[in-house]
């Protein structure tokens, strides 16, 4: 990503963002509200056109570098009669524009991710018998199951319960072995423990390759932002701007 | 002899109606009902009646007309709603009422006594031409290619759009094909239950196979078997009995989602 720019209108929103995401990364995306971070998220994903500026794809994983996505709050219908197969199908969608039939092979496929998400036995079962758990998994199995290169998260802590946290970052882990990772999260606090290196988006981005955040690179954004260090005791400090 | 004929000529033409009725208001009525767009079906429905209208008026075959209007009020609101142009209900609300104002305002223009108005309005056996049940089987097929070829397609971009549109270009053209084909088979079934009742043709039949499965597939096998039993029934019904056919399919259609609900019930108290 270089020199990107984008606005809704004349509401200039990202400016001059400068951003590389490489294999095997996994990023944590922070910032205040309305900083830009899930703009950040649309431009990545197509969805709005940067104003000025460009993505580059390494053309070496042209054609295998679909991007997956685990949207903020699930936005289907989950009175809608569809079974946890036929949703995680639906991912198949990074790769199919126009879904037809479904290979064996997809069908199988689904099957091992459903496994994988600890969701053994509930392949026919519909969306409303699930807990907010499950049907987080059910949507990251979704995101998966076309092989991305990137998987993107919007605020995953959002519609999870506390109890399935654990379990969920740990499957992250398991993922980003076989896929960068880039989440975005107001949350930073949960998250540092699992990133390895954060993104500032407040309006401009700011990356820090560590997963630990200086005195000096706060002052960037000119908004409280809670500090997080790795110590011998994990500590976090909440420091005031202006 | 001529009363066996006339006897034989009704029978076929009540079976084969039942049977592409059913079809295509099973598939669209499982469409419509799971997408929770039956107020917007409601709106085509009546949008079309200026069609109607315009078509007595200008002397065109009024299913044309009816064809013509409910395709555009459809693609015309689903477009308003796309765009954030104005609140889909209220679009749906206005298109309603104004497809009736312009029906009966062209209905009332039109010189001499309009003897079939009744019949669009509830439906009659006695309109109902081999031409209508021939448009009805077309309807029929294509609606089974169109769905059996999309059918994953169509199935994941009503469940969950937005997803839909973040990798696919195509969601708003199967959007709006889809709705196109929803106001051609409610047009076609007007012919069959009329402008009031056309719509419960469409929605009771899925919400009876909803009583007992989840699957989408499913839902479009059972709504056409029940659409069929009640759809044949009440034409039967309505002839021998001499009342209207529309409103006999309706009551029946009733009659049997009344039943699967009680036959349902039992079975589980009893489990």
């Amino acid at each position: 990503m270089e020199s990107l720019s984008a606005s809704y209108g004349t509401n200039i929103v990202l400016e001059d963002v400068n951003f590389r995401v490489s294999e095997g990364d996994f990023i944590g995306v922070i910032g205040p509200n309305g900083g830009g971070k899930t703009t950040l998220l649309k431009i990545i994903l197509g969805l709005i056109k940067p104003v000025s500026g460009e993505i580059i794809f390494n053309p070496d994983l042209s054609g295998s570098c679909a991007i997956g996505y685990l949207p903020q709050i699930s936005t289907g219908d989950l009175s809608y009669p569809v079974s946890v197969t036929d949703v995680i199908l639906s991912g198949m969608m990074i790769r199919k524009r126009i879904i037809t039939r479904m290979s064996k092979e997809d069908r199988k496929k689904a099957a091992g991710i459903i496994e994988e998400m600890g969701l053994s036995g509930m392949g026919r079962s519909s969306l409303s018998e699930l807990s907010g758990g499950q049907l987080q998994r059910v949507f990251l199995g979704r995101a998966i199951i076309g092989d991305p290169k990137l998987l993107l998260l919007d605020e995953p802590g959002n519609f999870v319960d506390s109890t399935f946290e654990n379990d969920f970052y740990e499957k992250l882990k398991e993922l980003n072995k076989r896929m960068a990772i880039l989440m975005v999260s107001h949350d930073i606090g949960m998250i540092s423990a699992h990133v390895r290196s954060y993104a500032c988006v407040n309006r401009k981005l700011n990356y820090h390759p560590s997963s630990e955040i200086s005195n000096e690179q706060l002052l960037a954004y000119g908004c409280p932002i809670q500090l997080i260090t790795h110590g011998t005791v994990p500590h976090t400090v909440l420091k005031q701007h202006n | 002899m001529e009363g066996s004929i006339f006897q034989y000529d009704f029978i076929v033409k009540g079976l084969l109606g039942a049977v592409f009725a059913s079809i295509t208001a099973g598939i669209i009525g499982t469409y419509i009902v799971t997408r929770k767009m039956v107020f917007l079906s409601g709106g085509i429905t009546h949008a079309s009646f200026g069609g109607i209208g315009i078509g007595y008026y200008a002397g065109i075959n009024p299913v044309a007309g009816a064809a013509v209007f409910g395709i555009l009020s459809a693609l015309g609101i689903e477009y308003l709603s796309i765009h954030h142009r104005i609140r889909e209900d209220s679009a749906i609300g206005i298109m309603w009422a104004f497809g009736m104002a312009v029906g009966i305002i062209f209905i009332y223009l039109t010189p001499g006594y309009s003897p079939n108005l009744m019949s669009y309005l509830f439906g009659s056996i006695l309109t109902v031409t081999t031409a209508d049940i021939v448009a009805l089987g077309i309807m029929s097929l294509i609606l089974c290619i169109y769905f059996g070829a999309f059918y994953r397609t169509i199935l994941y971009t009503s469940f969950d759009e937005s997803f839909a549109r973040t990798y696919s270009a195509y969601v708003d053209i199967f959007k709006y094909i889809t709705t196109s084909l929803v106001a051609l088979t409610i047009v076609l079934n007007i012919r069959m239950a009329g402008v009031i009742l056309v719509l419960s043709l469409l929605t009771i039949p899925p919400n009876i196979a909803m009583l007992f499965t989840r699957r989408y597939s499913n839902i479009i096998f059972f709504s056409v078997l029940s659409g069929f039993t009640g759809t044949a029934a009440g034409y039967f019904i309505s002839y021998f009995a001499g009342i209207p056919v529309g409103a006999t399919i309706i009551f029946t259609l009733v009659i049997i989602w009344i039943l699967v609900k009680v036959i349902i019930v039992t079975v589980k108290y009893f489990k």
